[in-house]
């Protein structure tokens, strides 16, 4: 089973959400797909065995061959590349490398070269396989990196955990597409609520399955009236306490105590009975 | 004309308190909220919309059915896995395209989708310029720019001193966007160990893009041995801390009532007021 850990607004606890989950089962696969501030690894401490480059492919021109006609220019919808009477400007970081450019171009003038836009780590932790890319700071696209990742997904694990980046842009989409359940981590406040009901229209219109778990709960209700009304299930409630703030600012699972061990079971247990319907 | 963009690496640090606050604390500026994917800061400063815009966003392909032969010509050159089933999957689609290009029998159109709208607005402390991103809609970093140059345009028009900027989290396409052209970066981090590894990584952006940054410790109490951490990092990497706000209570009931914490008092208001006028001295150096 697939499951994908997300939220609109960001700091509302996706990691400690996923984390904790993880340590619990015995057959799981960890996917950090937040490649722009990846920190799972903080908490389930994996040891990295393995490294991967990952690159986009963009063109590279051959000035001799090139005729300057521009049709390559004319094609690119992200106005990455600019003809002049003096060359051809690319600018890399609006390239999504689609390789539109060298199909178009006449004089066959354009090869492609690889552009390195971050890393994948792999590992084991205590309980499992553990995955995470890492954007280079000044790479604009997060997609590619996940995309990779998630094809190094492995079906046969009892769980796969995917931990989303916040918002609900590309690479929001790209993480949780393709998942059998969406956890969504939100907390009561005005803000909580409306970024909650963005999320909900997004996996909706994707076909996902969801459930919420409302992190820094109090007395304020306005998240369970959101949940009933629109059908959804509320799996879990992690109280307002200044105490977890302390363990996660710490780096810590929240699991190596018993009373929330005890917690992050029945949400396990939860997620997995979907599993069988 | 300076900008100030507040910016965070990892999300929900405080960086919408913090300017909403700022909004209430400076004189003469526009706002603008470029977190476009999840914006909040509406909801504390309240805008009374006055303009709406539609954004359009990028173009997706569209298969017409009745002349595809079903070749899979596109879905092999697809980079982007958007089509399987001779369906395009507009979610995944990147709209570069390919599809139409290869396609022999003229059978991919591109439709330019709408992807969001954008507003000018006026709320009680000036003029905002803010979007919103239809669900899953791509090239968020593009509606950043727009929703700045209409920040711009406003505050050229009136004069204003400062744009006061409510940046998205992360350090991809939509916080390039936002450190794009501005003038100060306030991170605001807190003391955790993922607030000190994210808050590294945005401080890389930001030197990449010649932003100056400023740093500000947000709730340092939860783990003062971390804020210690935080600020003898920033002395060693010359980076000028501009403040620590305590955890304050009120902070969370103002946030559950959509109220700005600067009218509310206590502790975390007034280490709030400090910050602005570290970061108001800041900018007058700039000007």
């Amino acid at each position: 089973m697939i499951i994908s850990v997300t939220s609109g607004k960001g700091g509302t606890g996706k990691t400690i959400v996923a984390t904790n989950l993880a340590y619990l089962s015995k057959d799981v696969q960890f996917v950090d797909c937040d490649v722009e501030e990846p920190n799972a690894h903080i908490f389930l401490k994996p040891s990295i065995t393995f490294s991967q480059e990952v690159s986009l492919q963009i063109p590279e021109i051959d000035e001799k061959k090139c005729s300057f006609c521009g049709e390559c220019a004319l094609f690119c919808n992200l106005n990455a590349l600019a003809v002049t009477k003096k060359g051809v400007i690319l600018f890399p970081q609006l390239c999504k490398g689609c390789g539109g450019c060298i199909l178009v171009c006449p004089e066959k003038a354009i090869r492609e070269k690889e552009r390195l836009l971050g890393v994948i780590e792999g590992g084991r932790f205590q309980s499992g396989e553990f995955l995470h890319g890492r954007l280079i700071p000044r790479e604009p696209f997060a997609s590619p990196i996940i995309r990779k990742l998630k094809k190094m997904i492995d079906g046969r694990k009892e769980l796969v955990i995917l931990d989303s980046p916040p918002g609900m842009a590309c690479p929001m989409i790209s993480t949780v597409i393709g998942s059998d359940l969406s956890l969504l981590i939100t907390e009561p406040t005005p803000s909580g609520l409306f970024d909650l009901s963005l999320t909900v229209s997004v996996l909706r219109t994707l076909d996902i399955p969801m459930g919420v778990v409302i992190n820094k709960a109090n007395k304020n209700n306005i998240i369970e009236k959101f949940c009933e009304k629109e059908n959804i299930p509320v799996f879990m409630k992690i109280p307002f306490d200044r105490k977890v703030a302390e363990v996660y600012s710490k780096g810590h699972l929240l699991v190596r105590d018993e009373k929330w061990r005890k917690k992050f079971e029945e949400l396990f247990e939860r997620v997995l009975s979907l599993d069988e319907i | 004309m300076e900008e100030l963009c507040v910016i965070s690496g990892k999300g929900g640090t405080g960086k919408t308190i913090i300017t909403a606050s700022f909004a209430t604390l400076s004189e003469n500026k526009v706002i603008a909220d470029c977190d476009v994917d999840a914006p909040d800061l509406h909801i504390l400063l309240k805008p009374e919309i006055r303009s709406i815009e539609e954004y359009r966003g990028g173009k997706v392909a569209r298969i017409i059915e009745e002349r595809c032969v079903k070749c899979g010509k596109c879905a092999e050159h697809c980079r982007f896995n958007a089509i399987s089933n001779f369906r395009v999957n507009t979610f995944l689609c990147e709209g570069c395209s390919v599809c139409q290009l290869v396609c022999e029998r003229d059978a991919i159109e591109m439709r330019e989708e709408l992807g969001g709208y954008i507003y000018l607005s006026k709320t009680p402390y000036g003029w905002m310029s803010h979007a919103s991103l239809l669900p899953g809609e791509e090239n968020s970093g593009k509606l950043v720019h727009e929703v700045k140059k209409r920040a711009r345009e406003l505050a050229k028009k009136n004069r204003s001193k400062i744009i006061l900027i409510d940046g998205p989290p992360g350090i991809g396409c939509p916080v390039i966007a936002t450190l794009s052209g501005a003038n100060i970066a306030l991170i605001v981090t807190e003391p955790t160990l993922s607030g000190i590894h994210d808050l590294k990584r945005v401080l890389s952006v930001a030197h990449y893009f010649n932003v100056l940054p400023l740093v500000c410790v947000n709730k340092y109490d939860l783990n003062e041995e971390m804020t210690e951490k935080i600020l003898s990092f920033c002395t060693r990497e010359n980076i000028e801390v501009v403040g620590t706000i305590p955890f304050d209570e009120k902070v969370v009931e103002a946030m559950e009532n959509g109220r700005i914490i600067i009218s509310e008092g206590g502790e975390a208001s007034s280490a709030i007021r400090e910050v602005w006028k570290r970061v108001h001295e800041v900018l007058q150096r700039l000007h």
